[in-house]
């Protein structure tokens, strides 16, 4: 077990070491003069050679990795080309609307998807099972913010039940955080929500034929009891693992939500940082979603013993 | 009791002989979806020759104007024509969706059998597989537009490459469970070309489900050509788009809601088209799949 657990935290470092290297490459091996594309169409000369410095452009390209992985390993993520401040402090500053707007996204949707999934499973081939299917379809279908303008259509600029756009931060005004982070989550989850519940009636349904459910349902258990205690802990691996997945997902829809609402994360950071093309703000928004999906699925599957004491490794 | 032949009534005979033999029966759902999706892909192509308006003019007179008269969905705030407009943007649409499917797949394919069939640069390129994957789709492709320029190429190009390493996956997949059959192990023994095994007999097996998973992509090409134009990565706005032409009407949204919501729901129909026709295309080419999932 012990075993396991390192060798699954060691298979991290070259998955990570790969991402760091792309990213680099990514920037040098652009078509063009790396430094002119940063420096904008109106550059002049000046302009263009200064970025070159200021970013190592100069060197040969192993020592420009050399000096930059070092800079990495030691949290120095470069400074903005436009605001000049150190990468590092403008994701913090950023950072706690985008982890709060995550959040509420994904207890929203786990709370809405896993009882849709166990529902549509429980009844299947009923129009209970061809509704949350065809929620799930529609989900994948429309674009993110699409979603956001009509929600925001209606239950804002319509109803005027919440505020059009706009954050605030739990910590001063709970009640004032919630009423404005709804309607941005629940754009969110729904690309989420149609992932989970998919996946947890494929799970579920496969569970629903074994024996022991049979054997519960013989005996006399009670249908609540059948589909959560001993169906959904069953079938809870593969929904966790859709979750985990899922997060990149989530990361690409928080970039866009958040500009349609007005939210001052990471995802409009990303946004003006592609618009000025700042790009050592966009590597470290790179690295830093890549290591979180990285994290999270580690933790997922080191999670799978505690879900299925089955698990043994 | 003597089998007695049912008497078939002209009518019954004749809808027997147009039907599909049983296994490719669908429900009407697929057909719809196939019909729509024929309407999209028709009315984009034939765009030129029926918009009543250039969907470039600009009328500075008629900025946002309602729908209805003259202008059938109304203005933009540029004054051009929306119908015109929605109608046109599909052609890119559709094209940056066609491209990346094809060439994802492509390349997909090559990687998937080098991956599946050697052992020595398997471990390599999973890894970088791997990791490509945990960077999200939509920051990758951000990123690499911003570092390319925003043109049509680059755009597909952007897409492309955090779809590879799904396609990649998926052929292992097949080509690791095939390189065991005995067939394969046959045509070894009788001293086949490692290319001709890989060409003729392990590549087929792929098939079936990379055209579904090319439809996938189609249809997730398309929407994150949205996303980018939306968030200002895309292809530039002298070329509608419906992504866009949604990105260009975002600011006036509380003024006219259809600026955003006409080329979303085209690009939101013709995604949930181009899916449903894939999960029809994976139900009937692969009835292992279907068991697997359902």
């Amino acid at each position: 077990m012990l075993g396991y657990i390192i060798r699954r935290i060691l298979a991290v470092i070259p998955v990570m070491l790969i991402v760091a290297i792309f990213v680099f490459l990514m920037l040098r091996l652009s078509p063009g003069d790396p430094a002119a594309i940063l420096a904008g169409d109106s550059a002049t000369a000046a302009q263009i050679e200064k970025i070159r410095t200021e970013l190592g452009l100069n060197d040969p390209l192993h020592i420009q990795f050399i000096t930059w992985m070092g800079q990495l390993l030691q949290g120095d993520l470069g400074t903005s080309l436009i605001s000049k401040t150190g990468v590092v402090d403008m994701i913090a500053n950023r950072i706690n609307p985008t982890i709060n707007l995550a959040l509420m996204t994904i207890i929203i949707s786990v709370l809405l998807a896993v009882p849709m999934g166990v529902a549509a499973a429980w009844r299947h081939r009923t129009w209970v099972d061809y509704l949350v299917m065809s929620f799930s379809v529609l989900g994948f279908s429309i674009p993110v913010f699409v979603i956001g303008y009509i929600f925001m259509a209606i239950f804002a600029l319509g109803l005027g039940w919440f505020p059009v756009q706009g954050y605030r931060a739990p910590t001063e005004d709970f009640f004032g955080f919630l009423l404005r982070a709804i309607l941005p989550s629940l754009t969110l989850a729904t690309i989420y929500v149609a992932l989970i519940a998919r996946m947890t009636r494929a799970s579920m349904l496969e569970v629903l034929g074994e024996d022991y459910i049979r054997t519960a349902r013989a005996k006399g258990v009670k249908e609540n009891s059948v589909l959560f205690r001993h169906a959904l802990r069953n079938a809870a691996v593969p929904i966790m693992t859709i979750i985990g997945i899922g997060f990149a997902l989530l990361i690409g829809g928080v970039v866009v939500t958040e500009s349609v609402f007005n939210i001052p994360g990471i995802g409009r950071l990303t946004v003006d940082a592609i618009l000025a093309r700042d790009y050592p703000v966009i590597q470290a928004i790179i690295l830093l979603t890549a290591g979180i999906y990285v994290l999270i699925n580690l933790l997922i599957d080191l999670s799978y013993t505690l879900l299925d004491p089955r698990i043994r490794y | 009791m003597a089998k007695t032949a049912q008497p078939v009534s002209a009518s019954q005979w004749f809808l027997g002989a147009l039907s599909l033999p049983r296994k490719w029966r669908v429900g009407p759902g697929p057909i719809i979806a196939a019909i729509v999706l024929t309407v999209i892909v028709l009315s984009a192509i034939f765009a030129p020759y029926y918009v009543p308006f250039d969907p470039m003019h600009m009328e500075s007179t008629k900025r946002l104007q309602p729908p209805g008269g003259e202008y059938i969905l109304g203005t933009d705030p540029f004054g051009r024509d929306m119908f015109s407009r929605v109608v046109t943007g599909g052609r890119i649409s559709l094209l940056i969706g066609i491209g990346a499917a094809v060439i994802s797949v492509f390349f997909g394919l090559l990687i998937g059998l080098v991956a599946g069939f050697f052992r020595m640069a398997d471990a390599i390129i999973m890894r970088i597989m791997d990791s490509l994957m945990s960077i999200p789709a939509i920051l990758l492709a951000i990123a690499l537009v911003s570092l390319s320029g925003a043109s049509v190429g680059s755009v597909i190009i952007a897409i492309t490459i955090p779809e590879i390493p799904r396609v990649v996956r998926l052929v292992r997949s097949v080509v690791l469970s095939a390189r065991e059959e005995p067939y394969v192990e046959a045509a070894t023994a009788l001293g086949s070309s490692m290319p001709k095994i890989l060409t003729k007999h392990l590549m087929p097996n792929t098939m079936a489900p990379l055209i579904v998973q090319g439809t996938y992509i189609c249809a997730s090409a398309i929407l994150i050509e949205a996303i980018l134009s939306f968030l200002g990565a895309g292809v530039s706005t002298e070329t509608p788009t419906w992504g866009n032409i949604m990105a260009e009407g975002r600011d006036y949204f509380q003024i006219n809601p259809g600026l955003i919501f006409w080329p979303g729901l085209m690009l939101s129909l013709c995604i949930l088209s181009i899916n449903l026709i894939g999960d029809t295309a994976r139900d009937l080419l692969d009835p292992r799949l279907k068991k697997r999932e359902a």
